[in-house]
This record gives structure tokens, C-alpha cells and sequence, in this order.
């Protein structure tokens, strides 16, 4: 059964999140198609058409695009999904804000972010922040699914020549209006796409001592972050906390710094390629975790650390 | 305006998951359960606009096995004014949980409804979503902050990469994100009321609601342990191993 991939786009770019959707969707059949939901579609198209695999790509039209409502695009979804078996997006808060308002158009049970393909009915999928991994099977005729950009390679580019044909007019509905958006402009990369995360725990002491982790967040490129107690103790903001009830990243290197490691902590990082842990306690739970340790001070140990680099 | 909350009993973010020998499932006996805290943000939230005189009423439901009545005890100690427990056997999937729901809705007629954005249970992330669809109604989703207007919601929402801020017409739905608020604890005067608020009982039934799971559960798995770790002496040490070993600097 065909595969249709809803494209989150960025303009000429794919971003990551769709390339590996289309690496996990040409996984479970050869047959995919891509739909392109963008105002400016034709640049988007045009990258996606380029994608070794991809069979044809769906441009779709109309007013309704701007702003990129779910509640515009769902039924355009809707429309373009017929005749497929399976409907895939990733998983990122655009997909996660647009399929299942699709699914529940569509009567079926979405699955949610999943990070493995066993077969075309059967999924796995992690719960509980990824403390347990599920393996679900579908009953539904159509399955519709988010994935985990993650966990899947990007799909190759270019080399690719798929044909680009219009698709469905989307119409704009008027329950709701876009009004603004506010890109972060820092120079450190986003906490959940960085590629290296430093995130400091209680021991870090105060809002100030974060300075130290600033420091060597500019000299590695890397997102800095907090575990709950940090933020509950108000060094940072809660949009830095990393954990179960915060972002869950999964970083090539994260560097855990006074942090002992709560549950609720570990949650949020415990996949991350190359864990290490810096605490004056070596008790600490975090250093189960983690592939590398450092007992000690952290007021020495980071500034060693920056100028060892 | 009438507010619906809607709460669910999860296992608390504290506890350690294990997970069953059998692969059917993690453990949940003589296990610590507690209000998945987004929906503890969400109760916050219709509390506040309560007291800000906005909400007339905010009514608390949840859906699953009768102990979470006690979920709805909470929320009532929060400050709810009452609640609704529709009774299921087995906590049902996000779209027979938006059915169940959007049932709840077509009683009461809610001016709008507050979820937390997932549980942190099973990671979903569906619910509200699902629920305005059924409903045919905007949604404001992983929301950090809320605007009451004249028969309008401005949502500003966490998005990767920043905020995002739309305008919704009422009636609406809207789903929690962490920094919309910080929830507070109930008081020793909100729990001795709580006992005396009422709790309506409903079944699926009630709402002609096939609550009958899509899913099948093969199994499940604990995720593979990572290999044990190395304590390090010193900074350069680590340096060295981060850029020749693991290349990762």
C-alpha cells in the first residue's frame, strides 16, 4: 500500500525531521509520494522532488496554506490520503499539532514517534519518555503515523526526478488566525536539535554560575540546558529543562554538570549517543548513566575543560 | 464561561518505570500514581481564570478505572468545582479518550477545554487534537501562554524553534505546554472541600462510545542498557577521549 509522506518544509530546505520520514516511509513501501503544504511550494517541491525514491510529489494550493493551520491543512490531509495505506509525518511539534486532528478525521489511531519499522502493521514506538520501548500492531485500514526524526537515516538527495503534480486546494477557514512567529535568534543551536547539550543540575548554585556552562557552550556550538531542580530553583528558565516533563534530547554528546540524576532527568537525555556526568558526588545516580565521569568540582573541572579544548 | 479540564492518572514522573517479565506492560501495582503533570498546568490554568473572574465554572474529567476518581479529587482540591469519571476498565487510546470527550463537551457546552498537550504515560500527544477535530473546533496546542479576548483565544505556542502565536475563536481547545504556568499545590482547605464536591459516574455507554482498543500491544521492552561507563581523572583526559576516541568534539 502507497506510502503518503505530509512534508514539513522550511522554504528550499527539507527539514530533517521530513527527510528521515521519507527514509522511514520508502521502508515500508517502495511507493511513496510526498505532499508539500507550503505557501511558497514551489521551492519545497522542488527539493522533494529531487529525493532518490520519492515517486511523485503533490503540490497543494490556495489560500488556506498561510499561517500553517492544522485546522486548514487537516482536510486537505484528509483529501489528498485517499488511496493510501499509510499516512506519515514527522514527528516534530508541526506534526505532532496537524496528524491526529487528521487521524481522528479519518477514524483511526494514530501512532505516535515511532522509532522502528518491524513490519507494515506493526510499529515500535517509546513510552514513558523512553524508559519502555512499545511494539504495536494497527487495525486500521489507514495508518496514520509520526516519526522520530532520530531514529531513522535522511533519505538521499539529489538524484532524485520525481514528477510534481498539483494537488488539493486548501481553503482558509475562519476559527482560526495566525498571527505572529517568533523564532528564537540565538546563536546556540535549539536545546532538542543540538548537536552537543551541556545542562546544569542544583549544583551549578546559582543563576550567574550558568556563565561557566555559557562559556562552554560558545566554544563546543552547543544548546545549553537544566535539569528540573535547576529550573525549580530558579537558575534558568523552564524551557530549558531537559527531562520527562521538559524536552527530551538525544544529542551526540551531552554533558551533565552537577546534576545527580533523577528519574525524571534521565528521561530526557538517557539516549544521547555520549553521556558524560561531572559531580563532586560519586554516588551520584547520574553515573550510571553515563559512558564517562568525572568526580569533583565543577568550578574547576568546566574551565579545565574549555581550556583543554 | 464554563471551563472543561480534562486529567489523567499516570503513574508519577518520580517513579522508576519496570517494566513486566512478561513484555505485557510496566508495572503499576503498589506503584506511586499522581495527575500527569501537564494536566496539573492545565487544572492551573481554569483555576486562574476562574479567580480572574473569567470562568464561571470549571469541570474536571477523566476517563479510566476508578481509582481515577481520585485524580478528580485532586483537581476538585485544586480549586474544580466538580467533576466527571467516566469508568473504563483500561485506560482507553487518545481517539476513544476524544470520543469519550467530545461526548462530555456535547452535554456540558463548554466555552473551552484545557488538556495537558500528553500524558507521560504513553507519549501520545493526540487527545486535544482529536477532540477538536471531532468537534470542528480551532485548537491551541502546547500553549504558553493564554489571552481571553471577546469570544477569541490568543494561543501563543511553543513550536521548534521558538513561539508561534494564533488567534482562536471560542469555543476552543487548548493543550498545556511546561511554561504556561506553574501549578501550586492544593490546600489543606481545598482538599477538606474537594470530599464534598460532586462526581458524576458515566460509562462509554452513556456516550455511545466503543471504547475497543485499535492497537494491539505485542509487547513491551525495557530499551537496551548502555554499556557501564569509565571515571575519568582529569579534563584533558576527557577532551582527549571526546575528540580521538569518540569524535564527537
Amino acid at each position: 500500500m502507497a506510502v503518503l509522506v505530509v512534508a514539513e518544509t522550511d522554504g528550499a530546505n527539507l527539514p530533517r525531521g521530513t527527510l528521515a520520514t521519507i527514509t522511514a516511509a520508502l521502508a515500508i513501501d517502495p511507493e511513496v509520494d510526498v505532499l508539500v503544504l507550503d505557501e511558497q511550494g514551489d521551492e519545497a517541491s522542488g527539493a522533494a522532488s529531487g529525493i532518490v525514491g520519492v515517486r511523485s510529489v503533490i503540490k497543494a494550493g490556495g489560500p488556506g496554506l498561510a499561517g500553517n493551520l492544522a485546522e486548514n491543512l487537516a482536510p486537505a490531509v484528509v483529501e489528498a490520503a485517499r488511496n493510501y495505506g499509510y499516512v506519515l509525518a514527522p514527528a516534530g511539534t508541526w506534526g505532532k499539532n496537524l496528524m491526529p486532528r487528521v487521524a481522528a478525521m479519518l477514524d483511526v489511531q494514530q501512532i505516535s514517534d515511532i522509532t522502528e519499522i518491524v513490519d507494515g502493521d506493526t510499529f515500535i514506538r517509546p513510552i514513558y519518555a523512553g524508559n519502555a520501548l512499545a511494539t504495536v500492531r494497527s487495525r486500521d485500514p489507514v495508518k496514520v503515523i509520526t516519526v522520530r526524526g532520530t531514529a531513522f537515516a535522511v533519505a538521499e538527495a539529489p538524484g532524485g526526478s520525481a514528477a510534481i503534480t498539483a494537488g488539493p486546494e486548501v481553503a482558509a477557514h475562519d476559527i482560526a488566525r495566525f498571527v505572529k512567529r517568533e523564532l528564537s535568534q540565538s546563536d546556540r543551536p535549539e536545546l532538542a536539535a543540538a548537536r552537543i547539550v551541556i545542562s546544569g543540575g542544583r549544583g551549578m548554585g546559582s543563576g550567574e554560575n550558568f556563565q561557566l556552562l555559557d562559556q562552554l557552550a560558545d566554544k563546543l556550538g552547543a544548546a545549553v540546558g537544566a535539569s528540573r531542580a535547576a529550573v525549580d530553583a530558579g537558575y534558568v528558565p523552564n524551557d530549558f529543562q531537559v527531562g520527562q516533563t521538559g524536552k527530551v534530547v538525544a544529542p551526540e554528546l551531552y554533558i551533565a554538570v552537577g546534576i545527580s540524576g533523577a528519574i525524571q532527568h534521565l528521561a530526557g537525555m538517557k539516549d544521547s549517543k555520549v553521556i558524560v556526568a561531572i559531580n563532586k558526588d560519586q554516588e551520584a545516580p547520574i553515573f550510571q548513566v553515563a559512558d564517562y565521569g568525572l568526580v569533583g568540582d565543577l568550578f574547576k573541572i568546566v574551565p579545565e575543560i574549555a581550556d583543554a579544548l | 464561561m464554563k471551563i472543561l479540564v480534562a486529567v489523567k492518572r499516570v503513574i508519577d514522573y518520580n517513579v522508576r518505570i519496570r517494566v513486566l517479565p512478561d513484555g505485557s506492560g510496566v508495572e503499576t501495582d503498589n506503584v506511586k500514581m499522581s495527575m500527569n503533570p501537564f494536566d496539573e498546568i492545565a487544572v492551573e490554568e481554569a483555576i486562574r481564570l476562574k479567580e480572574a473572574g473569567t470562568a464561571s465554572e470549571v469541570v474536571a474529567v477523566s476517563i479510566g478505572p476508578a481509582r481515577s476518581q481520585e485524580t478528580i479529587r485532586t483537581a476538585l482540591a485544586f480549586g474544580c468545582d466538580r467533576g466527571i469519571h467516566v469508568q473504563t476498565e483500561q485506560p482507553p487510546e487518545p481517539l476513544a479518550v476524544a470520543k469519550l470527550l467530545a461526548g462530555v463537551v456535547a452535554a456540558e457546552e463548554p466555552g473551552l477545554v484545557i488538556l495537558g498537550k500528553q500524558a507521560i504515560d504513553d507519549d501520545s500527544n493526540q487527545t486535544g487534537q482529536m477532540l477538536a477535530a471531532l468537534l470542528g473546533w480551532p485548537q491551541g496546542t502546547f500553549a504558553s501562554e493564554l489571552v481571553i479576548g471577546d469570544g477569541v483565544f490568543d494561543v501563543t505556542r511553543e513550536i521548534d524553534g521558538g513561539l508561534e502565536t494564533i488567534s482562536i475563536n471560542a469555543p476552543a481547545i487548548v493543550t498545556t505546554d511546561l511554561r504556561l504556568n506553574e501549578p501550586r499545590y492544593p490546600s489543606l482547605p481545598g482538599i477538606m472541600k474537594a470530599k464534598s464536591k460532586p462526581i458524576e459516574a458515566k460509562t462509554p455507554a452513556d456516550y455511545s462510545v466503543d471504547v475497543a482498543p485499535r492497537l494491539e500491544t505485542v509487547t513491551v521492552a525495557e530499551p537496551p542498557p548502555r554499556p557501564p561507563g569509565r571515571m575519568l581523572e582529569s579534563a584533558t583526559e576527557l577532551v582527549q577521549i571526546l575528540r580521538e576516541e569518540k569524535g564527537v568534539l
